[in-house]
């Protein structure tokens, strides 16, 4: 059984049509005058006007590595992020920290880190996973290159974007 | 302006040739729209600037304009297939004959087939005012240019008004029979 | 062979106005009105429109102007492509064939009363072709303006752009006839069919809709032409509809409305062909717009019977030009305001407004204006 729809009863006025183009006019008119006379501002001039100043705090932009107040590089090759990350796009060669180095108790760190941004779908994944809260989505969203390997965020880029975090992570540390 | 002439005509008959010659239907009535044109544009050399103008825009930009609307619902590959019937070519070609027989007989017995190469002003009365026609047209004859439109309506309404109405009305009555044949409920 | 040259020393007033108002005028406002129709719509939305597009490997941006001639080279650079299954002479046939009847009709359009030059004794009469039978010959050539977008829609053999074609020829036909009769009232008080003479009877007795003239500080207005005012109001409101429906524009676009038919007749078009239909409608607004301010607005005629025709004097003449120019351009915004605050209409409303009211009501408004001329007939 199909619903039948009253139409609406119209008047005359209503009827003829040209009251309401008039108003139709009148409203886009008053936009227009509004945005004429500066009134309203709705779009941002992107390149000029950026949004940085209102970025949310949990945005999500580029993935980036991080060392600890000491200088240290966090990540110890775990791997946990390269496992659970969803689009692959995470490729992490170990090393070894030889016997001579300070930190050599943390016994790895990665060799090499890359982080493909043309796969990567900015999840936050890797940054929940890490165990040493070596890895954290930052605020830059205006990632570009002219070529897929200018893409490719190496070890190097990553700890140039990321600095320095201080963190909870103590483990390290000297017992104070 | 000689020259005019001959390209209009030309044009003129080149295009009718073209719709009874193609096979394609759409090709055909556009033919016909472009010797409208040339027709029209004969009538503008002749000054008479209302019929040739009334020309385009009945017969190019009206009729021909339902005549392709017609034609583009047609299959036009079962019309552009279909044999040529010799019978009706033999007697589309004898009836063709019959009148360029007939034109060519009335033009050797017409004298103004040479009335010289510049066109002669046509008579026009400035010394009294035809009842009814208006200031403006008479202005215009004053100037030695020829008020089509105002003489085409002066005459309509006033010499042949009765057979103009007569006319209207049968257009009526004919507006209202195709309403009401398309209107009719289908039992 | 002298009468030859002297034939071709006449044809040169002709052809420098051609060019002058063809190509260094309307052709560029085709162009511009585009990019008008962008902007515009965008302050009428709330947004900012195209305003990077400046003078190229610069970083001057000119509020965007350079906009109408990067779309241009656009248009000009992209693969122009002619589908397989198209007919194809009339497929290269149509784009022509709707531009050429919108950049036709501008012969008769008087975009100026006269320009005195100096060192030269007869002034110019600003209009191309001075015809008689001016207003005929505009809708002559306009009704020929369909055989375009039919075109289009057959020859591209697909069904889109076959039922753009064939909506198209319907309304177009529909509303020449409601754009005609609304006219005639015009034609009934000026009696005349020639635009540059309705203009110049405009600009001494008033304009149609504005029929005022100034004595000194006094205004002066005759009953008659208050009373007229009713009918010549009632046609002005049909003329500008049907002229909507006629260039295919919102509320009327119905053939290449993209929610239906993708883009209607010029589906299978691309690069120039489709830039042709695209500044075709362009030229044929902005043309009807000449038409519109000609027949109701004064044409090049400043309000108040101010000023002179330019008979004697170049400035008089050059603001009339100006006055003509910012009519048109004024009634484009216009067009483009209603473009962008109106729905489209339903195919049967459409077609029953133009038949079952605009029909009649312009015949009654003839009938009207007949009485009312009637009434005031002197003698």
């Amino acid at each position: 059984m199909a619903i039948v729809v009253k139409r609406p009863k119209l008047s005359i006025f209503e009827k003829m049509y040209l009251p309401a183009i008039g108003k139709g006019l009148l409203i886009t008119l008053s936009h227009a005058i509004k945005i004429l006379r500066g009134k309203k501002k709705v779009t941002m001039q992107y390149p000029e006007e950026k949004w940085d100043a209102n970025m949310p705090e949990h945005y999500r932009g580029a993935p980036a590595l991080v060392k600890d107040e000491q200088g240290r590089e966090r990540c110890v090759s775990c791997q946990l992020c390269e496992f659970i990350c969803p689009p692959r796009a995470i490729k992490i060669v170990p090393g070894e920290i030889p016997s001579d180095d300070p930190w050599a108790k943390v016994e790895k760190r990665p060799k090499e880190f890359d982080i493909d941004m043309i796969r990567c779908i900015y999840c936050g994944m890797c940054e929940e996973v890490c165990p040493e809260q070596a890895i954290y989505l930052r605020k830059d969203y205006a990632i570009t290159g002219l070529s897929r390997e200018e893409m490719v965020h190496d070890k190097e880029r990553l700890y140039e974007i990321g600095g320095v975090r201080e963190g909870l992570v103590n483990k390290w540390n000297e017992l104070k | 302006m000689e020259l005019l002439f001959y390209l209009f005509s030309a044009v003129m008959i080149l295009f009718g040739l073209g719709v009874v010659v193609s096979r394609n239907p759409v090709t055909s009535a556009l033919c016909l729209v472009m010797s409208f044109v040339g027709l029209a544009c004969l009538f503008i050399q002749l000054d008479a600037f209302f019929i040739g103008i009334i020309q385009i825009l009945v017969y190019a930009g009206a009729v021909m304009v339902l005549f392709l609307f017609i034609i583009m619902l047609l299959d036009l590959k079962a019309e552009e297939g279909r044999q040529i019937n010799y019978l009706a070519l033999a007697g589309g070609l004898i009836l063709c004959l019959v009148f360029v027989v007939q034109l060519g007989s009335v033009l050797t017995s017409f004298e103004a087939g040479d009335v010289g190469k510049t066109p002669q002003q046509p008579e026009m009365t400035t010394d009294k005012n035809p009842e009814g026609l208006s200031e403006l047209a008479m202005e215009r004859m004053a100037e030695k240019k020829l008020p089509d439109v105002h003489l085409v309506g002066w005459t309509l309404f006033t010499k042949y008004n009765f057979p103009l109405q007569v006319v209207a009305v049968l257009l009526l009555v004919s507006t209202i029979g195709v309403v009401l044949l398309s209107k009719r409920k289908l039992t | 062979m002298l009468e030859f040259f002297s034939q071709l020393t006449g044809l040169i007033e002709p052809t420098i106005k051609i060019v002058g108002l063809v190509f260094l005028v309307i052709l560029p406002m085709v162009a511009y009105s585009v990019y008008a129709e962008r902007r515009f719509s965008a302050i009428l939305q709330d947004r900012v429109g195209p305003n990077r597009v400046g003078i190229p490997f610069t970083k001057v941006s000119l509020a965007g102007l350079g906009q109408p001639m990067a779309d241009g080279l656009k248009f000009i650079l992209k693969e122009d492509f002619t589908p397989d299954h198209v007919r194809k002479v009339y497929y290269w046939l149509a784009p022509a064939l709707t531009m050429v009847p919108a950049l036709l009709t501008c012969a008769v359009l008087p975009f100026g009363g006269y320009l005195k030059l100096p060192f030269v004794d007869d002034p110019f009469k600003l209009v191309i072709a001075d015809l008689d039978v001016g207003i005929l010959f505009v809708f002559a050539i306009a009704s020929l303006g369909v055989y375009g977008i039919v075109l289009a829609g057959w020859a591209s053999n697909s069904k889109y752009p076959f039922l753009g074609g064939v909506r198209s020829s319907s309304q177009m036909i529909s509303y020449e006839i409601s754009l005609g009769l609304s006219v005639i009232p015009i034609l009934m008080i000026y009696g005349d069919l020639n635009l540059s003479n309705i203009v110049q009877q405009q600009h001494e007795q008033g304009w149609a809709l504005l029929p005022i003239t100034l004595d000194g500080f006094k205004p002066v207005v005759s009953m008659r032409d208050l009373l007229l005012l009713i009918p010549l109001f009632i046609s002005f409101i049909i003329f500008v509809t049907s002229l909507f429906a006629e260039t295919n524009r919102l509320p009327f676009d119905l053939p290449e409305c993209e929610t239906e038919l993708v883009a209607g007749y010029h589906t299978e078009y691309s690069s120039m062909k489709f830039a042709l239909f695209f500044l075709g409608e362009y030229a044929a607004m902005i043309i009807g717009s000449g038409f519109a301010v000609t027949l109701f607005l004064g044409g090049w005629s400043l309000p108040f019977g101010w000023g002179t025709n330019g008979e004697d004097s170049l400035f008089w003449g050059l603001v009339n030009v100006g006055t003509f120019f910012t009519k048109v351009i004024a009634f484009i915004l216009f067009f483009i305001w209603v473009r962008w605050s109106i729905p489209r209409f339903r195919y049967d409303q459409l077609m029953r407004l133009g038949w079952v009211f605009f029909f009649e009501i312009a015949l009654v408004n003839i009938l009207l204006t007949a009485a009312i001329l009637m009434l005031f007939r002197q003698g």
